[in-house]
């Protein structure tokens, strides 16, 4: 098994290796993600309070979990990278940087176009927006520092360190909004949380966030891929065929 | 419900369209984007070992 | 060989550099005079009228101090890394934290200090009432020497990038939003009659949480920038 985890570090065995899973997450991401958007727009009965705008929930709750999840992901390939070295894990969090980012940036348009309905504006500093709006921040922040360097590894390295620093901070960043927003609106439910809410309106949610998991393997495998190409551009293996 | 009131989402029609369309878009982006930047190191490779 | 103790040689860090900003004393005024102008701003932007700024008072002053401090912390290494001292620092066999430690140690005097000594005058221009004046001190203790230590992160990270005051500030700023809510909502509940104990007890567990694990990043970040 070790001789295993040991070739998975090297970048053409790894090349090839996330060629043949792509598509075995792509294809099941992309049924139930139409699966769950079908399920989501016309088979969930309508909310009797919210109307058929709560069905913005389908995408708005799985990105804001996607978004933080990546972040937790490239957080501890970076982590890997600079334990053990391997210039593969480093590459994996430069891979998870524009997925994740693109996740937040949806959780954040999706959460205010729901807030405009509901609560008349386009913006609302609940809790979770206010979370979302920094945790994009930390990710714009990775990857201008990453950008920033002319050398590959020290770019790798530096991101890491920032990105573990960023990964601690997040629950103290989610906890002290937390305590931010409810010091105006006592007990009040997180704005953009679930309406109270039927089981059979919670089965598309179920099967979205499994799709967008899915998603995220597939995104994450092609996108590494090309990182790895870049990476070794001059290395013979390339050269010989990948 | 029919189709006419699919469509109009019970009044909230450019919102819930919006933002699944929205959806759609970082989906098909994030795809897109990783599919292109390996396309153009593969084929930057394949230039180079031919020289 | 003989390795001088960990404390001297932190220690002498630190003395060196006061004793070295004694004779840059811009390199001090400066940052607190950007305080002092910043906090100018919101007056002349908003209003004139004392009861509307008191609403704002913490926050602004928080905010601008947050500010000033960043401005200041972009050049903590820049100097030291550039002459080989920091070279030195990391092959001394010194545990390497510890003397970066020092290092924003005396920084923070020089500038954290001065800021959180004029924030009340600052902010009793904006309508700060006195009886906050106690929170506003501890508060600012607490959250410039967090920052102090956030800051020395990034600006280990950022020696030598271009632009990197800027760059820095993305990067720490956010880290530092929690110290801000805690810190300004600490000072608008004393202003509000209740006790700010529970920000500030936050502000202090996160203050002691940047000091044990801080100096390791650092250290970590400035390794990365030296050996290259």
């Amino acid at each position: 098994m070790w001789l295993w985890i040991h070739k998975l570090g090297s970048p053409p065995h790894a090349y090839r290796l996330l060629g043949k899973m792509a598509p075995w997450f792509g294809w099941p991401a992309l049924i139930l993600i139409l699966l769950a958007t079908w399920w989501g727009l016309v088979w969930a009965p309508r909310d009797y309070q919210q109307g058929d705008a709560f069905r913005l929930l389908y995408v708005h709750a799985p990105s804001a979990w996607m978004s933080m999840f990546t972040y937790v992901v490239m957080a501890v390939a970076a982590a890997i990278g600079m334990i053990w070295r391997i210039k593969l894990a480093h590459a994996a969090a430069a891979s998870c940087a524009p997925i994740g980012a693109s996740f937040t940036f949806l959780a954040l348009a999706t959460g205010s176009i729901w807030g405009k309905p509901m609560w008349g504006t386009w913006w609302v500093w609940d809790a979770r927006l206010t979370s979302e709006l920094i945790l994009l921040f930390l990710y714009l922040g990775y990857m201008a520092l990453r950008s920033s360097f002319d050398d590959p590894q020290r770019a790798d390295r530096a991101s890491a360190v920032l990105a573990i620093v960023g990964v601690i901070n997040v629950p103290i960043i989610h906890y002290s909004v937390e305590w931010w927003t409810t010091l105006h609106q006592p007990a009040s439910v997180t704005k953009l949380d679930k309406p109270s809410i039927a089981l059979e309106m919670l089965y598309p949610l179920f099967i979205m966030m499994v799709g967008f998991q899915l998603y995220f393997g597939w995104a994450i495998s092609r996108r590494l891929r090309g990182e790895i190409l870049r990476r070794e551009r001059n290395a013979k293996w390339l050269k010989e065929g990948a | 419900m029919n189709l006419q009131e699919f469509f109009a989402m019970g009044g909230y029609a450019g919102y819930v369209w919006t933002g699944y369309g929205l959806t759609a878009v970082v989906l098909v982006w994030n795809w897109w984007s990783a599919r292109r930047s390996e396309a153009e190191q593969l084929l930057s490779a394949q230039r180079r070992s031919a020289d | 060989m003989h390795r001088a103790p960990t404390t001297s040689a932190a220690g002498l860090v630190f003395r060196r550099d006061l004793m070295l900003a004694w004779r840059r004393w811009d390199d001090v005024a400066q940052p607190l005079i950007f305080y002092v102008v910043v906090t100018t701003m919101f007056p002349l932007a908003t209003t004139p009228d004392l009861a509307q700024l008191r609403e704002i008072s913490g926050g602004v002053v928080w905010v601008a101090a947050l500010l000033a401090s960043l401005l200041a912390l972009e050049s903590l290494f820049r100097s030291d890394v550039e002459d080989g001292t920091m070279e030195q620092w990391v092959l001394s066999g010194q545990p390497l934290g510890w003397l970066l430690l020092a290092k924003v140690a005396s920084h923070w005097v020089l500038t954290g200090l001065p800021l959180v000594v004029i924030a009340p005058v600052v902010g009793t221009a904006l309508g700060l009432p006195f009886e906050a004046w106690g929170t506003l001190v501890l508060s600012l203790i607490l959250g410039t020497a967090t920052l102090s230590i956030l800051g020395g992160i990034g600006a280990a990270l950022t020696v030598g990038v271009r632009r990197g005051a800027v760059l820095l500030s993305l990067l720490v700023l956010p880290l530092a939003m929690p110290l801000l809510i805690f810190g300004s909502r600490a000072v608008g509940m004393v202003m509000d009659g209740d006790s700010p104990a529970g920000p500030l007890q936050l502000l202090a567990a996160i203050f002691f949480l940047t000091l044990s694990l801080g100096p390791v990043a650092m250290s970590a970040a400035i390794r990365i920038s030296v050996e290259s």
